[in-house]
């Protein structure tokens, strides 16, 4: 009798691992699958982009150095000249008006992750925080 | 209808740009063909005519008229897409810059992009495009011209392309790259958002270039 008691909240604190790391993996596909979904088409799978069309991803320094901008750049696509690694590029990208901060934030990871990337992550707070700052786009 | 008439005609080339094929050469002429009755010495003999691109002029990135005369006796890889295509058109480009890569230094073969938004993309637009896609417009012409001829050629390669407003940038399009061959013909339909599709054309254009003269044959005297 005692013995269960004592492992009760043992095997609680196990199946709430469980279900923790469960969640992570499902947040990592997630961000995956949007990127395959809604990037990969411009920016290609491995985050390559195309020649001077379509700025890469991999190895990008834009994504550090506009750390701040990038949720809004989702949410609200991006037009004119930017420079990316020391390239031009000027071709415009839509906006995804219908992700949620959530998706967001996963697609973010899994961009600061992958292709060789190892930025740092972001949070769900820090990708509010930056939708705030572009909110009045929305209501346009 | 037409759905359902692209679908077999597009089996039709799968089943064309088998390994087998390109080695023998054989790849089928594709589109609706005709059988015509004639009398040779009294006996009657049937001809097969086959479905051929009609003429047609574009202008294109250099705003050089580009017509089937600077087709003639080329083969060529055609497709449709517009420049600011928000969907499969990027990773298109990018499989037909394979196509360009691998044959770079073989004149008898070019490509020929076609804008299906001739309204937005300009000569300059193109241009721009073409450069920035780092690529050379003796080989690779990306053209633009009357809207109704671009739709009506599209046709005639059997690819998909229309204008709807429910779709992402307006338009609707398959990302069929088509092969045709010196005289015309259609031989084959591959999706160019599929790099293993687009492995087996890069493996199917040999097969319509006719092996040239050894060096040996050549240089004798
Ligand atoms: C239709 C093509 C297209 C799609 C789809 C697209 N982008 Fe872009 N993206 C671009 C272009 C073009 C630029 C450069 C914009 C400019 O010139 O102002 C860009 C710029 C960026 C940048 C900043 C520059 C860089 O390379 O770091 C980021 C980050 C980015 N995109 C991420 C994404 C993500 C994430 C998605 C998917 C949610 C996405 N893009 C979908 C075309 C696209």
């Amino acid at each position: 009798m005692r013995i269960k008691t004592k492992l009760l909240p043992l095997a609680g604190g196990i199946a709430a691992l469980l279900t923790l790391t469960q969640c992570f993996t499902d947040k990592q596909n997630e961000g995956e699958r949007l990127y395959t979904q809604y990037c990969a088409n411009c920016h290609m799978d491995d985050g390559s982009g195309l020649r001077n069309l379509i700025p890469p991803l991999a190895g990008a320094d834009y994504l550090v150095n506009h750390r701040d901008d990038l949720a809004c750049i989702i949410q609200h696509g991006q037009t004119g000249n930017i420079v990316v690694n020391g390239k031009n590029y000027n071709q415009g990208m839509p906006a995804f008006e219908h992700l949620n901060k959530g998706q967001i934030t996963n697609i973010l990871n899994y961009v600061q992750t992958n292709f060789g990337n190892s930025n740092p992550r972001f949070s769900i707070q820090e990708v509010e925080k930056q939708l705030f700052k572009c909110r009045h786009l929305l209501e346009q | 209808m037409l759905c359902t008439l692209l679908l077999s005609i597009s089996a039709l080339g799968w089943q064309g740009c088998s390994d087998k094929s390109a080695e023998t050469g054989d790849l089928p002429i594709l589109g609706e063909r005709q059988l015509v009755q004639r009398e040779v010495d009294g006996q009657q003999v049937t001809d097969t005519v086959y479905h051929r691109i009609p003429d047609f002029a574009f202008i294109n990135q250099d705003s050089q008229v580009v017509t089937s005369l600077t087709v003639q006796d080329k083969v060529y890889v055609t497709d449709f897409f517009f420049t600011t295509c928000p969907t499969i058109c990027p990773k298109m480009k990018s499989q037909m810059l394979r196509v360009y890569e691998e044959f770079k230094d073989e004149p008898r073969l070019m490509l020929l992009s076609h804008t299906i938004d001739p309204k937005h993309d300009t000569v300059a637009v193109l241009r721009d495009y073409a450069d920035r896609l780092q690529v050379s417009s003796d080989k690779w012409h990306f053209v633009t011209g009357e809207k109704d001829s671009i739709y009506s050629i599209a046709m005639q390669y059997m690819v998909t392309a229309l204008e709807d407003e429910e779709e992402p940038g307006g338009f609707v399009h398959s990302g069929a790259f088509v092969l045709v061959d010196q005289n015309r013909h259609v031989r084959g339909i591959y999706d160019g958002t599929d790099p293993a599709q687009v492995d087996r054309l890069i493996r199917d254009i040999p097969a319509l270039l006719p092996k040239k003269k050894k060096k040996k044959d050549a240089d004798k005297n």
